[in-house]
This record gives C-alpha cells, structure tokens and sequence, in this order.
C-alpha cells in the first residue's frame, strides 16, 4: 500500500550519478547561463578592444596600417586568438540553440493574450539578433579577412608595403550598400548586447543592489555602437578620405 | 455506549507529562517501519505528525485535499505563536501560560492537556527555529515578542504577518523531507470520505482522489485526523474556501465522539461583509490591536460622519472603557460581544451598520507612520486591497467573523478519540481551548499535538497492538468495500438529484440560519428556530439540488455538495450542544445567562465537556459528559476590567 | 457604485487529455466590490442555473497567502496589479462592458487538469529534493542560542513570503521557475541554519528543478513583475553565485540523505 510514485526526487539522483560533475555542470540550466555569461562576456571584451582599434582611423593612414601591421604580424598571438574566438562564439550559438529549444519546449503553448511588461525586446529576440550577428559576422570575415567582396581593395600595399587596410577601409565604406550592411550588423549587435550586457553579472550572481550596474548594459551597447559606426560614418561623410583624415 | 476515559496520568500538573511518558510502552526502533500511520490533513498539526512520525521511522501516508500539502489553512494564521519562554523577563512562565490558557477557555478545557501544552511550548520555537523559520529578531539578533490579547505578557513570536506561512512553510518542508527520502506518502489532491473500523479499531480511510474521481482504500494500523475546523458552516468565515467537516463528522458517524460543537470562536477584527456575493471573510490580525484603539461614536446620530468630523469627546473607546486592564487587548470573545452590542444600540459605523473603527490616528502620532507600516504593511495593504480605503488615512472598519471552532472531536489525554487507533490533533479536536481560544494559540497547539505529543501516544498505541501483522486489514476487506459502496451510493445519490438549486445558495441559506441563532448570541428561542430551519433545508437539499459534471472525474461542485451535506447534519449537532447548554461561557454567549452584558458561567450544572455519539440514522444523538476538575487554577469569573 | 456586465473570454478543457478551446461568456450584476473569484463565482453560478457546467479554477483561502489561486487575466498573472494575487484583486479595477481574457498558467511542468486548474507538483518535488533544513524533532537547541542579524532574518523572510502560485513560471516567456526555487533558498541561505547543507542543498534542487521540465532563465525578469509577494530578482543571483561555487568549487555529497538524519 502507500504505492505511488514518491521517489521523483530520488530517480533524479540516480541519473545524475552517471555524468561526471562537469558535464552535469554545463548542462544544467544554470551552468548554461554561465557559460553564456562567461563566453559572451569575452566576445563583448573582444568586441571592445576591435573598436578600440578601428577607432585608429582617426588618426590616420599611417597610425591605422601600423597597427594593422602589428596584428597581421603577430602570428603566435593571432591564431590562438582567432582559434578562441572560433570556439568562444560556437559554444555560445550551440548552449544558446540549446537553450531556446528547451525554452520553448518549456512552454508549448501560447497565451491567447500576453502582456510582457519590463522584459524588452531586445531581450524577447536574443535568439534572432544573436544568428543575425553571427551571419554579420561570417560577413564581416569574408570582406575584410578573406577579401571576396571586394577584391580591388583587398591587400593593396601602402608606401611601406604594408597591407594598406586603410585604403580598404575607406573604399568599403565609400559604398553606401556596404556601409547598410555594416550600421544593419552595428544595430543587431547592440540590441544582442543590450540585453547581454546587462545579464552577465546577474548570470554570474555578481549584480549587487548597490551597484546596479546591470542597468548600463544599454548604454554600454550605445557605446559601442557609436564607437564602431564612428569611422565609417566618417568615411562616407567625407571626413576620412584616401588622402586623409579631417 | 462511549466510554469516556480521559487517562489523565497520576502526579503533581507539572509532573503528569513526564509521567505519562514515561509509562508508555515504545515500538522497538527495526519494528517501526513496519507500522503503517495514515494522516488526514498536512497543515501544522497533520504535517508536523506525519513528518515527525516518519523520522521516526513508521510508515506513513499522508493525505490533503489541496494541491499541496503547503496550501493547509494553518498558513493564514498572521499574529504569531505563544510560548512561555520568557525571553522579555516579564513575568511569563510555563505555569502562567497554563493559567491563561485555561482561564481564556472559561474553564473548560482539560486542565492536564493545558499544562502539557504550555510545557511543550518552548520546545515549538527551538524546533521551528531550527528548521529555518525566520522569526523577527531584535537587533542583536535574539528573538522578538509582541502582545496579544487575553495575556499581560509579551509572549508572542511571529514572523512579520505572516506567522502561520512560515510556521506551515517549515512543517512543509520537513514533510516534503521525508517525501523524498520516500518515508511518506502523500496524497495530494485528496479527500478522506470515510474512516474504515473493523472489529472496534480505526484500520484505515476511503479517499476520493479529486483529480480522477477514483475510490480508494487505504489499510492502516493507526489514523491520525488533523482536518481543522468547520468554521465553514457559517458559509462566511475566515476559514479557507475547502475548510470542511467532512472528515471529522464522518468518524464521528462511525462512533467517534463529538466534543462541544457549540464552542466557535468569534473573531472581533474583520473586514465587514460588502454584499450578498461575498464568499469569505478576511482577518486583521489581532496583533493590530496592540496600537489600533477601537471605537464607535457616542451618539447613534454620528455615524454617518466622517470619522475626521468625529471629536475625540464624542468617540467612545469601549474596551478601554469597560475593561480598563486590558482595554483593546481584550480576549477575543469579549472584544467581539462588545462590537455586537455597540452596533445593535445602532452606533455601529459603515454599511448596514455593521463596523467598528480601528483607529491608528494616535500610533501613527506617537510612533509615526514608518513604524506602523513597518509593523503591519502587508496587513494594511490587504485591507486597501480588499476596501478601497487607506488605512494610515481612516480609520479601519471592522466587524466580527467566525473563526476558529474549539469543538472537535473529544480525545482523551494521548489526543486518541472514543475509536481506538484514532486520533485527533490540532483545531479538529475539541481541544485545549476550551470555550474560547486565545490569540497566537492555535498555532502552538497544532504543532504541539503535531511535533511533541502525536510521536509519543501512537507510540504507545502501536506498541500495545496484539503483533504488527495481527492488526492490520486488508483494504480488500469487507470493512473496506462496505465503506467504498456507502461512499460511492452517496455520490451517486448527489449526482442524481439534478434539481434546480445551486449548491453554495443551500450553504448560504445554511450560513444565514447559524450565523442568526447560533452565532455570537444565541438563545433557547433562537436555537429552536434554527433546529426547525436546518432539517427543512437539508430536505430541500436532497430534493432540489443540482451538482453538475461527472462522478468519475475532476468534479468541484460534487466535492463541495459533499461537504455541504455534511454540514447541513452537523449544523444540527451544533444547535442541539447549544441550546442544552444553558450557560454562557467563551465563545458561547446564551442571551439567557448574562450579568450586566457579561457572560455567567453556571459550573454547578456546566462544568463539564459534552460529547456528542451518534446514534444512527434520523435518531437523537446521544450527549454524555467528561466532568471536568480545577484543581490548579482556581474556578473563578473571568474578569479583564 | 453600479453593477458591472462583462464579457469573459475563458479556457475550457475538461481534462489534460483533450483538447481545449477559449469560450465566450457573458457575466451581469457583478459588484465593484467583489473580488474576481467572486466574479468567477457569480458567473459559475449563472452557468449551473442554465445547467452548464461550472468552470473550475483552484483557489482556498482567499486572502491571498495559500497560493492556490492562479490565473492568466487579460494577459498578465494574477491580473497585473502590483503584489496582488487573484484572490485579492477586485472588480473596481475593470469598467463595465470590458471584455477580460482568463487563461491557466501555461508551462510544459504545469500541464492543464480541467479548465484554468493546473498540476504544480514540480514545485512539491523540487523542495523535496533539498528546500528543507535536516533538524529532526526534538534536536533543536534553544531558539536564542542561535543569533541572527535582524537584517539577516528580514532579507530571509522577504525571500521566504513566495506562496508558490506559480506566476513566476506562467509569466515567463521560458516556463522557468528560477524565481521560485531561489527564493527558497535565499530564504534559508540568508538563515545561518541553512549554512551546513547550502552547497548540496542548491545543486540538488536546481537538478530537480531542471528535471522537471522547466525552461531556463533568460534574465527578463517577467517573473519578478508578476510575483504577488514581491520577490526580486536578488534571489535569483544569490542562487546563480551559490550554484558556481557548489558545482565547481566543493565536494559532491556521495551518500544522499535517508530522511532520518
């Protein structure tokens, strides 16, 4: 008698005993949000550091080509850099495809009406912006990494004979089309960061009350988002030219 | 013919308790698991002896009719718990709480039973405590204590409002313990419909499994009731919509004894009733009236005032004024007689006349409002949910609404009913309370029979069993199929009246009558109208009810018939313990026996419990007594002026 | 103040096997003072006189501290109003003539029973898993012998007010109950009584909170907008801490406890 199923809780223990605790930790739902904070926390300080540096336009042909020198030229770094964030960004599209699955499955059904009243958009589309992102990225790769959009300005030398980067950078944005794509990409990436860099620290169990710095993640995505469209927008207003910046 | 033995133990009060133990008999530790308990309700008292038992070791299952065993009403308890700590070093004892306890009942409750529970008291908040109840802290860190009424000690632990949530959230959790480690059982979403006795001892339960319909039996060597109140028989109370008689008023039809079903407590501080679709009644915890002061205005022609335009020397503060010692913090019977009387001279405030105020003007001046709110917030926001209005702005109205029964089931000392291997904890039993229940004292007593008592009386129940295979029956007996068929014939019998009237218009229509005659006062004439009502209305209700849906699957409306059924016999049973106890006393107020608006207890004819048997179908129950003794607490008028 | 006439947009499904459709109702005479169960009411009881049959919905106490009741009202839980379960939301909130839409929780962890009832066993299991303090009866020491901070016990209460209504999962867009199951063990983390067992006690209810069939959080927050008794997100980040450090940074209990201690 007393038969019912009492022991939920105990057959929940006995498939747990098969994994080992890391693998039962990365696929735990709160292991998933780490690792989501963790991996997109890097591809932002990533993101970060790549302004920083096309933020060199500014300075000039020189300054911009000598720095893209020192990048090109750094082999031992730059590959291990470019294999981690190969692996950086494929772990966040798979734990986030992951998670989307078992969200929905989560939630089978919809509401006839629902009202979301302080989650964002931005924050409801996480999934869309983030392959959105990822396709802009593949994008971004192919025109100025591997040269096939434009091929004319693709690895032209300066008077150094260096790569002249700056030459192509400004021939890409002279293009209208080109500089759509970019402010489209800049766009998907600030709503993706919007939402995620105000969800890292609470992910993480950093937030603390006092210093709600969550609440900066959409400022932080406006940063960045001024910060990447600056040089282009410079371009195709004229600013920096072939010949020059000013 | 029932026995009454209370089997008080020998000895000094303080010493029964001990002795008691020590005298029982113990299931040897290997043995215990082989024991099956069933337990019926999972609030403080059902949760706590099911989960207690299981620690044990026995084998339990436990039963509730809600979704969870967390949803027991126990969690809408809000002032908080007694005990006789004395950690405000005022001049509490184990001894004064026992004195208060029973001079709040009107002398009439078992001395024995008091005194145990005032014992135990101080085991409840170590235990609770322990378990991870966050009880307010002073701020070093030691426990705080509020007043309450009927006591001149600060004795009360709480948890902001929310007392009983957390209490119960602790109970809960013990039990959900013990679910996991698979040493209960639980059945949630299920009714108890009958109790199963074979060969003179309670051997198990029918349930009703709400969510499948589904009948079934379950074997047991001991019950444990723990189902609360029946508050609900007056359709409006505090009590928590599922809050039935059910289970209780079934074992008392299989031979188990009622004890004094005319004991309901009244509770002085409610929301008024706003109209004919009201469906309960919601409390202001009594721990408001440690700094709100209750008043109505002198004159019946202010009462259509706004409070503001009422001068200080026309309001009339009536607790403080008769009973000075005690003023707002008078017992709970008391306070709400007073509020009746006020309001029958046609001074009452609101609509109908039915309110009175309960002012925080003068604690909001003297202590500002940050402090009240600090105190009573969520107390006060549900009041602005519930009226509208803002009470740190008006006065509060309130009125008074039943609440608590102190009736229940009679047990005898080890908490075990007329039916041996029955026993009966908490609010279902007829209690410690005697005639009246003081404030943050319900709570204590559930998780006093819960924790500390039940472990060691089944125990010795258990233990005095011929062998662990001996006694116990199959479900598949015939006991067990002659229980299943009279509870499936009843259902079939509520499915096919398909009559015209609803189920809750007979309940409010049921409400009304007891509420009128068997409410706050009540008197011989009152009682015989209500004698004469409830039969005619209980007909009607088997010729004119209308219970829609199916037998065999999730069916709300027949749950409630059922229960509606069973209070349309009880209310009965009520009236009947009523009108023959020709005395006031407690929550017990014959109109007949007053001195000056007081109550007159008439202990030469009265001293006694009633303990209703059943004596079958459509014949007069029978009443028998327990005599009860005061050998440690003088009999006295009770007196708070 | 005057009656209200209202037209109810309702689920109905008779049991979790079929399937379910909204149905249109109308409702009339309803007081402003009356609550939307008591709304719920009046229309159930208009439906018995035409001898269709009531629709079910759980509630109890009806004061707003059991948790039984739940609700989907016109796209929010509980109706929307800050820190108010359906038990105590009143129909001085709606006007005459307007059309109110009411749907069960929906999650996969919380499949429909009949109508707008729905199973919340999970949240029985996910306790049962850990959401105790292992202190049988009878071992406790004296209540004053331990001290807590005042502010330590406030920060536990406010955690431990949730009455596991469930609002948090119905509000998610991701049925996740993080809220839920943070906000138990905030409230005995915050307790130096839920010191010993902290680290085992949060990785056995998240895995039994994953096991359940809830979806993961995606920091929106709905959750904590629609939680009647006002639990923030605080809990949720205390848990995400305690969750890194158990799973990465202490021992795995090998023997699980057998409930006696």
């Amino acid at each position: 008698m007393f038969a019912r199923d009492h022991a939920t809780a105990r057959g929940i223990r006995v498939t747990e005993f098969h994994m080992t605790w890391l693998v039962r930790y990365a696929r735990s739902s709160i292991g998933a949000k780490h690792i989501m904070a963790v991996t997109g926390l890097l591809l932002f300080l990533f993101a970060v550091v790549h302004m920083i540096g096309h933020l060199q336009m500014f300075g000039g042909r020189d300054m911009y080509n000598t720095y893209a020198h020192f990048l090109q030229s750094l082999w031992e770094v730059k590959w291990p850099v470019r294999a981690g964030l190969l692996v950086l960004l494929i772990v966040h599209i798979i734990v986030a495809l992951g998670l989307v699955a078992k969200n929905r499955a989560a939630r089978p059904e919809r509401y006839a009406k629902f009202k979301p009243v302080v989650s964002s958009a931005a924050g409801r589309t996480m999934a869309f912006t983030g392959l959105a992102v990822f396709a802009f990225i593949a994008f971004h790769i192919i025109h100025f990494t591997v040269g096939w959009v434009q091929p004319e300005a693709f690895h032209t030398l300066d008077a150094e004979k260096r790569w002249d980067a700056y030459s192509m950078f400004v021939i890409g944005f002279q293009n209208p089309a080109i500089y759509g794509v970019y402010f489209a990409g800049m766009v998907l990436l600030a709503l993706h960061l919007g939402h995620g860099a105000a969800s890292w620290l609470q992910s993480l169990g950093l937030r603390h009350p006092k210093y709600p710095v969550d609440r900066l993640g959409p400022l932080i995505a406006f940063g960045l988002f001024v910060g990447y469209m600056a040089p282009p927008t410079a371009v195709l207003v004229g600013l920096i030219r072939m010949n020059g910046v000013g | 013919m029932l026995k009454l033995d209370a089997r008080v133990p020998g000895g000094p009060i303080e010493q029964k308790w001990a002795n008691a133990r020590f005298e029982m008999k113990l299931v040897n530790p290997a043995n215990k698991r082989k024991y099956k308990v069933i337990v019926v309700g999972s609030g403080l008292a059902g949760g706590a002896a099911a989960a207690t038992l299981a620690e044990l070791g026995y084998d339990v299952a436990c039963f509730c009719f809600q979704d969870s065993p967390r949803r027991a009403h126990s969690i809408a308890a809000q002032g908080g718990i007694n005990a006789a700590k004395n950690y405000q070093n005022d001049g509490d004892s184990v001894h004064r709480l026992f004195y208060d306890t029973v001079k709040g009942g009107d002398f009439r409750a078992r001395e024995a039973n008091v005194h145990r529970l005032a014992e135990v008291s101080v085991d409840i908040i170590d235990q609770c405590a322990a378990m991870g109840v966050p009880f307010a802290r002073e701020y070093g860190g030691t426990l705080a204590n509020r007043s309450f009424g009927g006591a001149q000690v600060s004795r009360t632990f709480y948890a902001r409002g929310q007392t009983g949530q957390q209490l119960l959230l602790g109970v809960y959790s013990a039990l959900e313990r013990q679910i996991g480690a698979g040493k209960v059982t639980m059945f949630s979403r299920t009714e108890m419909l009958d109790l199963v006795v074979d060969n003179g001892r309670a051997v198990g339960i029918v349930a009703r499994d709400l969510v499948t319909g589904a009948i079934t039996s379950h074997a047991a060597h001991a019950v444990v009731l723990a189902t609360g109140g029946y508050g609900n028989v007056y359709y409006l109370s505090t009590n928590a919509k599922g809050c039935n008689v059910t289970a209780t008023y079934r074992a008392y039809k299989r031979g188990a004894g009622f004890g004094n079903p005319c004991f309901t407590q009244i509770h002085p501080t409610c929301i008024p009733v706003s109209g004919d679709f009201q469906s309960k009644l919601t409390l202001m915890s009594e721990s408001l009236r440690n700094d709100g002061r209750v008043w109505v205005p002198k004159s019946k022609t202010d009462t259509a005032k706004h409070p503001d335009q009422i001068a200080e020397d026309a309001r009339d503060y009536y607790l403080e004024r008769k009973y000075p010692a005690f003023g707002n913090l008078s017992p709970r019977d008391i306070a709400s007689r007073a509020a009746k009387e006020v309001c029958d001279e046609g001074r009452g405030v609101g609509p109908g006349g039915r309110g009175v105020y309960l002012d925080f003007r003068d604690a909001i001046a003297r202590d500002t409002e940050e402090r009240i709110r600090e105190r009573y917030g969520n107390l006060f926001d549900m009041y602005e949910r519930i009226t509208g209005e803002n009470p740190y702005r008006l006065p509060m109205r309130i009125y008074p609404a039943v609440h608590y029964t102190m009736g229940g089931l009679w047990v005898d000392y080890q908490l075990q009913t007329t039916i041996p291997g029955l026993f009966c904890l908490g609010e279902a039993n007829f209690s410690d309370h005697g005639a009246n229940r003081l404030g943050a004292s319900a709570l204590m007593q559930g998780l006093a029979d819960g924790y500390f008592i039940i472990p060691y009386t089944l125990g010795d129940y258990l233990a005095r069993l011929a062998g662990v295979n001996s006694a116990i029956a199959s479900p598949t007996s015939s006991a067990f199929a002659a229980s299943e068929d009279l509870v499936r014939a009843r259902l079939d019998r509520l499915m096919n009246v398909r009559g015209s009237r609803s189920i809750d218009s007979f309940h409010k229509e049921l409400g009304h009558i007891m509420w009128e005659h068997c409410g706050m006062a009540r008197s011989a004439e009152s009682l015989k109208t209500a004698l004469e009502a409830i039969p005619k209305l209980r007909e009607e209700f088997w010729r004119d009810v209308t219970v829609l849906g199916d037998r065999d699957s999730f069916n709300q409306s027949l749950e409630k018939a059922g229960r509606v059924a069973d209070f349309l016999e009880f209310a009965e049973l009520m009236c009947k313990d009523a009108l023959i106890r020709e005395e006031s006393c407690g929550g017990h107020f014959r109109v007949e026996h007053q001195i000056d608006g007081e109550a007159k207890r008439d202990d030469d004819r009265f001293c006694h419990a009633a303990v209703w048997e059943y004596a079958g179908e459509g014949k007069e129950p029978v009443r028998h007594v327990e005599p009860l003794a005061f050998e440690n607490v003088k009999l006295a008028t009770r007196s708070y002026k | 103040m005057s009656d209200l006439n209202l037209t109810l947009h309702v689920w109905r499904q008779r049991n979790a096997k079929s399937p379910g459709k909204m149905v249109t109702y109308k409702v009339t005479g309803v007081s402003t003072h009356a609550s939307f169960l008591e709304m719920l009411d009046i229309l159930n009881e208009q439906l018995t006189a035409k001898g269709e049959e009531p629709i079910a919905f759980d509630h109890d106490c009806r004061e707003g501290i059991c948790g039984m009741c739940s609700l989907m009202i016109n796209g929010r839980p509980h109706g929307g109003q800050r820190a108010t379960t359906t038990c105590q939301l009143h129909m001085r909130h709606f006007k005459n003539g307007d059309e109110i839409w009411i749907e069960p929780w929906r999650a996969e962890a919380f499949p429909v029973i009949k109508d707008l009832c729905v199973d919340r066993t999970p949240f029985d299991r996910v306790i049962a898993a850990g959401g105790f303090i292992t202190a049988n009866c009878g071992s406790a020491p004296d209540a004053n012998d331990i001290l807590i901070p005042k502010e330590s016990a406030d920060d536990s209460m406010d955690a431990a007010a949730c009455i596991a209504c469930g609002a948090c999962v119905a509000a998610c867009p991701n049925g996740s109950a993080m809220l839920f199951v943070a906000a138990k063990l905030a409230h005995l983390h915050r307790l130096p009584q839920g010191q010993p067992e902290r680290m085992h006690r949060t990785q056995a209810m998240v895995t039994a909170m994953d096991a359940a069939g809830f979806g993961n959080c995606s920091n929106h927050y709905e959750c904590e907008a629609a939680c009647p008794k006002d639990i923030k997100r605080d809990v949720m980040a205390l848990m995400n801490r305690d969750y890194a450090k158990a799973a990465l940074a202490s021992r795995d209990r090998e023997t699980k406890s057998d409930g006696s201690g």
